[in-house]
């Protein structure tokens, strides 16, 4: 336990320490340090507009993920019967452990010029999103989706039947229990889930290389400089760790750590 | 809470719609890997079980399935012993920093992955020293297989009552025998199905992956990822996908049997 503790913060201290160093321009050895990574990260505009693209595209999938995940869970935690209910169950989680790598390459089949997209649009006279942004954006939220599910299921399950009940008792139609009384319990839980969701789309260099075309995400700025330049990947993935950090400490604001 | 048949209506579509979002890339896949063409060409002009042969006979994906399988199972012995172990520390003592290590333990899967194997990456070549290769690959994995086990672990001992093994003591048991006839079988279930999600995404993982393994080696998720831009390994390509899927869902499903007949309906572990 201690080894984990010692041996993760101490990786991740190492990680920023390395973002100081100065590298020779010629030699690539360290030759002292410097703040200049970091300058670059947080002040030039290329930088700054990966950054700002990454956390934006984060967050819309956060946010679609929520919407998408919503009514599938409230179905499953409170409409359909128990075989029903423990099917889904196992329909939705299954996809949430495997073959990420997979999901993103049948993305690539999909939206690719010959595609079966393409062909199921082609008699419409409309072309599919080919790659892009918009791609990356449609892949993430399809991907980390169950991560989104399966909390608010859990979620939703823990509210009380009888809470419901009383509150129908009491004269509250459907639309305004749901506001009034699911939504609010539920929220911790869509935070929790949304943790999951944007955490794992702002590191994402993957899927982002295999559809997004020549966009530029955190992660794919990182990857291709970790080689050549260490100091400057390692400064750039401090955008993420503060983000995520921030994010944290409002999730656990919120309650969300209960519902992990 | 009752609906107007309506609104439940509208609610089962809703859930079809998504389960058929999430299915129907996998099965897109599922397809293009019989696809008679050497191609993408969509709809498939016909059907051969040719590919699948051919990925049995790719040695390249042979190497790599077996160097995953080997990964996966060292990592996630390793992750089986510290998980259990952090497990039982985190909810049957009490220590200064406990809540500090029940928060930090799920930092490798919160934070983005990238930001682990870089961490990971740099501490191991440039502090340590130490040559990337099956090793550092292992300890990569087993950072994350570690949570797994121990999130799987710690949920089933929060609802494992203390009394037993109070019960235990007090019939003059030594804490050995009360952990090994009683703690023990009480937890085998939820430590095999860890297990199970814990190799399951080792054999899957590929961004930590990429930064900690060794030159040369290469897992199967790597050698697709190596090969989906070479265009005369398309159709083989497609083949280890399907394989890749099958393998990876196997566990996972036998992994939730096992938990759900302990907790009926619950889910395994939850998010991770």
């Amino acid at each position: 336990m201690t080894w984990l503790v010692i041996g993760y913060l101490g990786s991740l201290a190492v990680l920023l320490i390395s973002a100081f160093w100065s590298l020779g321009e010629l030699s690539g050895h360290i030759e002292g340090t410097t703040l200049e990574h970091f300058d670059r990260i947080y002040t030039e505009g290329v930088y700054r507009a990966i950054s700002l693209r990454t956390i934006g595209v984060a967050a819309a999938v956060t946010v679609t993920d929520a919407l998408i995940a919503f009514p599938i869970a409230l179905y499953m935690a409170k409409f359909a019967r128990p075989r029903t209910k423990s099917l889904l169950v196992v329909a939705v989680l299954i996809p949430l452990w495997s073959a990420y790598l997979v999901k993103a390459y049948a993305w690539r089949t999909i939206l690719s010029e010959d595609g079966p997209l393409n062909w199921l649009l082609s008699p419409l006279g409309i072309d599919g999103p080919g790659y892009g942004l918009f791609a990356v954006y449609l892949v993430m939220s399809y991907i980390w989706l169950p991560y989104m599910i399966i909390p608010i299921y859990a979620g939703l399950e823990r509210i009380p039947d009888s809470l419901l009940s009383a509150s129908g008792d009491l004269g509250a139609r459907p639309g305004y229990t749901f506001r009034r009384v699911i939504m609010p319990l539920a929220f911790p839980a869509i935070v929790a889930g949304s943790i999951f969701t944007f955490s794992l789309t702002l590191g994402d260099f993957i899927a982002v290389d295999l559809v997004g075309g020549s966009t530029q995400f955190i992660g794919s700025v990182v990857y291709d400089n970790f080689a050549s330049n260490l100091p400057l990947a390692a400064a750039f993935t401090t955008v993420p760790i503060i983000v995520m950090t921030i994010y944290l400490l409002i999730a656990r604001r919120l309650g969300a750590f209960e519902h992990l | 809470m009752r609906l107007s048949s309506r609104q439940l209506i509208s609610l089962r579509i809703a859930t079809g719609a998504v389960l058929a979002f999430i299915y129907v890339p996998l099965l897109i896949i599922g397809i293009e890997a019989f696809n008679e063409a050497r191609t993408l060409e969509w709809p498939p002009p016909g059907f051969t079980t040719e590919w699948f042969q051919r990925a049995f006979e790719n040695t390249g994906a042979r190497d790599a399935f077996l160097y995953s399988l080997k990964t996966a199972a060292i990592a996630t012995s390793l992750a089986l012993v510290l998980g259990s172990l952090a497990a039982i520390g985190v909810s049957r003592f009490r220590f200064f920093g406990r809540e500090a290590v029940s928060f930090l333990i799920i930092l490798p899967i919160a934070l983005p992955g990238i930001v682990t194997g870089i961490a990971l990456n740099s501490t191991f070549t440039e502090v340590l020293g130490i040559k990337l290769g099956l090793l550092t690959l292992v300890i990569a994995h087993a950072t994350f297989c570690i949570v797994v086990i121990y999130n799987n672990v710690v949920a089933r001992l929060r609802r494992l009552s203390t009394s037993f093994e109070e019960a235990s003591a007090d019939l003059g048991a030594t804490p050995w025998q009360t952990f090994r006839w009683v703690t023990l079988p009480n937890m085998r279930t939820a430590i095999v199905a860890g297990a199970l999600l814990a190799f399951a995404l080792s054999f899957d993982e590929i961004i930590v992956t990429v930064f900690t393994i060794g030159i040369g080696d290469e897992t199967l998720p790597q050698w697709l990822l190596n090969n989906f831009s070479r265009a005369n390994q398309l159709p083989i390509v497609n083949a280890v996908a399907v394989i890749v899927i099958l393998l990876s869902i196997i566990p996972v499903y036998i992994a939730h049997r096992l938990s759900s007949e302990v907790d009926s309906g619950q889910t395994a572990g939850a998010a991770p």
